[in-house]
């Protein structure tokens, strides 16, 4: 066992010191080279201030903006969280109503699956088109727009499968409320 | 149709880069660098000669196992001194305070064990060094030294006669120098391309269009998330894993991931059918666990895409999953990730439907040799084939055999010894839990899905995998520290007795195949195998998946929650 011990010690102080300096500080290097904005959290500034994150949804209650989905964590990304209620959890069908119930009130139709669930973040950032465009009159109302002239926005922002194939269909909520802004840009009534 | 195509597509890229990859390490681990690895051998070198490692003479599975466990425990030591003083260790810009005693204990010996549970949410709870110096590191050499102990046990099956089964030091290194590592910089690279953040400017405030301030949390994530993949640890930068924009920003960043899950394990498949000098083997145990991966699949993505009954809502189950992802590629994960014993989550568990969870909880329970964890699976799925070849031999009345030895009652013996460490495991600990106050405290479900959570946790801590029914609160100081202990026997009691079988292995005299040997590559046998492993798994542990998850999909047919 001693004979084994030395050796332990030693490789153990090279691998940390390969795999936990060399390595992470080589790939940070390369990286920033290679994607200088991805590595810092691939930020999104409107007028120089940073508002959000391309990738991490944030909360948005103002009638003018489209709507993300429920977070069990209300968007707070430090820390993120997720519900984790089973499907048997009488906690989730109660919650899931209460949702379908508000959203109709909100919008007059009934909502689509991932407008009533939270995600596993809770803090997806996109939300299904069907979602987005349910909300439309919604959004032109408090507009002051035609809901024509919102879907026509709201259509930019759709992105696709990958290949056609893989993942499913989605609007970035961030990048939608910024189109919408700049499109059609008579501020929200309730701005604050 | 759709999600067929997907799922076939998916199994061909996994195969055509597994392939390869299979044949490079076998020319790694035998020495024999192909042109394109050589400039790594000075690295090596160097690192044997700092490392004082001498000789570097093969060692008895008795020298092996020692070698092994003490680089482990040096490794605990190591991260759990780290873990408690991350406050007054240096790149710790959002001062963050130690983990304690009991979450550490856990942490430590859960990266060790290449489990990657995590009992605590990352970016709330650990320091960039922690997660870099410490973490990290442990996800490359946990997984350097499954590799290893696999290399070993496959040397005792296919080696020449002999008392030696390599020399543990270099088949460390070797792991880590050849293949843990450039692997984990190509795709570390491509994941920040994708959006996963690299950076150690500690979180940042945003001034949302409503004038509200969101913290956006970032730090060397890229790199941590890498070899968390590659490895099959799992153990995510942030609480919410693979799930976190941060951690699978898009469609391809998460194929790729999905990819990394399954490409080493198997890829070592390969590697065995050419240490045993005969492809036809490595072939026959890749088709037994691609079987049973699919199959698995199949349910859950059959079950996640008709959705959960009582939303009366179409779409599938999106309870707990990310919009860009959806049920076909959230239940490719779970696949994955339950089957190689990777344990990162695209999507939350504790919110999949009762069969999908049902097909996690076999995956684990099995041992994680569908895949496996890198080296545990194929270690634990040799396990099976020696179970299986004994049953062969008793059927037909001959002396079984593998690979033109015998299997004799010492090796049986010790498949056995390391077959009871799941059963221990996950539910003689699992049972324990159940009647705890401090168990019942941890459920955060009520009805059979309850049960579930408890038997989720107890199997992921045995087969080290780590994943979660994340609702699950294993950060209570009880639940930490015997979690840890139920992932030390579950590493520990299963490497053992494989190396002691190796050993015992090695020492037999090769027969040549005759007209009579029970041939062990085709169809016949990977039946033979599958079935091995879904019996012993089913006799095991069906008495408490009815009491769990088929409970729940019975309750959940009759329109039923809780």
């Amino acid at each position: 066992m001693l004979t084994h011990i030395r050796p332990a010690l030693v490789l153990l102080l090279l691998m940390t010191l390969l795999t936990g300096v060399v390595y992470p500080a080589a790939v940070t290097i390369l990286a920033s080279v290679l994607a200088p904005a991805a590595v810092e959290g691939s930020l999104v500034r409107r007028d120089g201030v940073v508002v959000g994150s391309a990738l991490i949804g944030q909360a948005f209650s103002d009638p003018g903006y489209l709507q993300p989905r429920p977070s069990a964590g209300d968007y707070n990304a430090d820390p993120s969280a997720a519900s984790n209620l089973a499907p048997t959890n009488a906690a989730l069908v109660k919650a899931v109503a209460d949702r379908v119930a508000a959203y109709r009130a909100a919008n007059g139709v009934t909502p689509p699956i991932d407008a009533v669930t939270t995600s596993g973040s809770g803090l997806d950032p996109d939300i299904s088109p069907a979602n987005a465009f349910r909300q439309a009159d919604r959004i032109a109302a408090a507009r002051r727009a035609t809901p024509v002239q919102v879907l026509a926005v709201l259509h930019t922002q759709v992105k696709g499968r990958w290949l056609g194939l893989f993942g499913q269909d989605r609007v970035n909520v961030l990048a939608a409320n910024l189109a919408l802004d700049a499109s059609l840009p008579k501020a929200p009534a309730a701005g604050n | 149709m759709h999600i067929l195509l997907i799922d076939a597509l998916y199994i061909t890229v996994l195969l055509a880069l597994a392939w390869p990859l299979g044949v490079y390490m076998h020319q790694v681990y035998e020495g024999d660098f192909p042109r394109f690895a050589r400039p790594i051998r000075g690295v090596e070198n160097w690192l044997c000669r700092a490392g004082g490692l001498g000789t570097l003479k093969p060692q008895g599975w008795q020298a092996y196992a020692l070698a092994m466990l003490a680089f482990n425990v040096a490794g605990f030591v190591l991260l759990y001194a780290i873990l408690r003083l991350q406050a007054v260790l240096p790149l710790n810009p959002d001062h963050i305070p130690p983990l304690s005693p009991a979450v550490a204990f856990n942490t430590a010996v859960s990266f060790v064990t290449n489990t990657n549970w995590q009992a605590y949410s990352g970016e709330a709870q650990l320091s960039q060094f922690s997660q870099m110096v410490g973490l990290t590191v442990q996800n490359f050499v946990s997984a350097a030294t499954g590799m290893a102990i696999a290399i070993a046990v496959v040397r005792g099956f296919t080696g020449p006669k002999s008392t030696t089964l390599g020399n543990f030091w270099v088949d460390l290194i070797r792991s880590v120098l050849y293949i843990l590592l450039p692997l984990s910089i190509l795709l570390a690279l491509w994941l920040a391309i994708q959006g996963v953040p690299q950076s150690f400017h500690g979180a940042v405030t945003a001034t949302t269009l409503e004038g509200a301030h969101q913290v956006i949390p970032t730090g060397p994530v890229a790199s941590q998330l890498a070899i968390k993949q590659l490895g099959t640890n799992g153990g995510g930068y942030f609480g919410v894993n693979a799930a976190h924009p941060f951690e699978n920003p898009t469609i391809l960043s998460d194929l790729l991931q999905t990819l990394a899950i399954l490409l080493i394990p198997a890829a070592l498949c390969i590697t065995f059918g050419r240490m045993a000098r005969d492809a036809r083997q490595g072939r026959a145990l890749l088709i037994a666990m691609l079987l049973m991966f699919v199959a698995g699949l199949a349910v859950i993505q059959w079950q996640e895409s008709l959705g959960n009954p009582l939303l009366h809502l179409a779409g599938g189950n999106m309870e707990g999953k990310e919009q860009r992802f959806g049920p076909a590629l959230s239940g490719l994960w779970a696949a994955a990730t339950t089957a190689a014993s990777n344990g990162s989550v695209n999507a939350m568990h504790d919110s999949f439907m009762p069969l999908s969870g049902l097909v996690m909880l076999v995956n684990m329970q099995v041992g994680e040799v569908i895949f496996g964890g890198v080296g545990a699976g194929l270690y634990g799925i040799l396990l099976y084939v020696v179970l299986a070849v004994f049953l062969a031999g008793l059927m037909v009345g001959r002396t079984p055999e593998y690979l033109g030895r015998k299997i004799e009652r010492r090796e049986v013996t010790l498949a056995m010894l390391a077959f009871l460490a799941m059963a221990v495991g996950i539910l003689v600990a699992g049972a324990a839990v159940t009647v705890l106050p401090a168990g019942k405290a941890a459920i955060s479900n009520p009805g059979p899905h309850g049960l579930s959570q408890i038997l989720y946790a107890y199997s992921s801590f045995t087969g080290n995998n780590g994943s979660a029914f994340a609702g699950f609160n294993a950060a209570d100081p009880l639940e930490a520290v015997l979690g840890g202990v139920i992932m030390l026997l579950g590493r520990f009691a299963m490497i053992l007795p494989m190396l002691a079988l190796a050993g015992s292995m090695a020492r037999k005299v090769r027969s040549e195949a005759t007209a009579g040997t029970f041939p062990t590559h085709g169809p016949l046998f990977i039946t033979l195998l599958v079935g091995t492993v879904v019996l012993l798994g089913a006799l095991t542990f069906f008495p408490a998946l009815a009491l769990g998850p088929i409970a729940e999909q019975v309750s959940l047919v009759a329109g039923q929650s809780f």
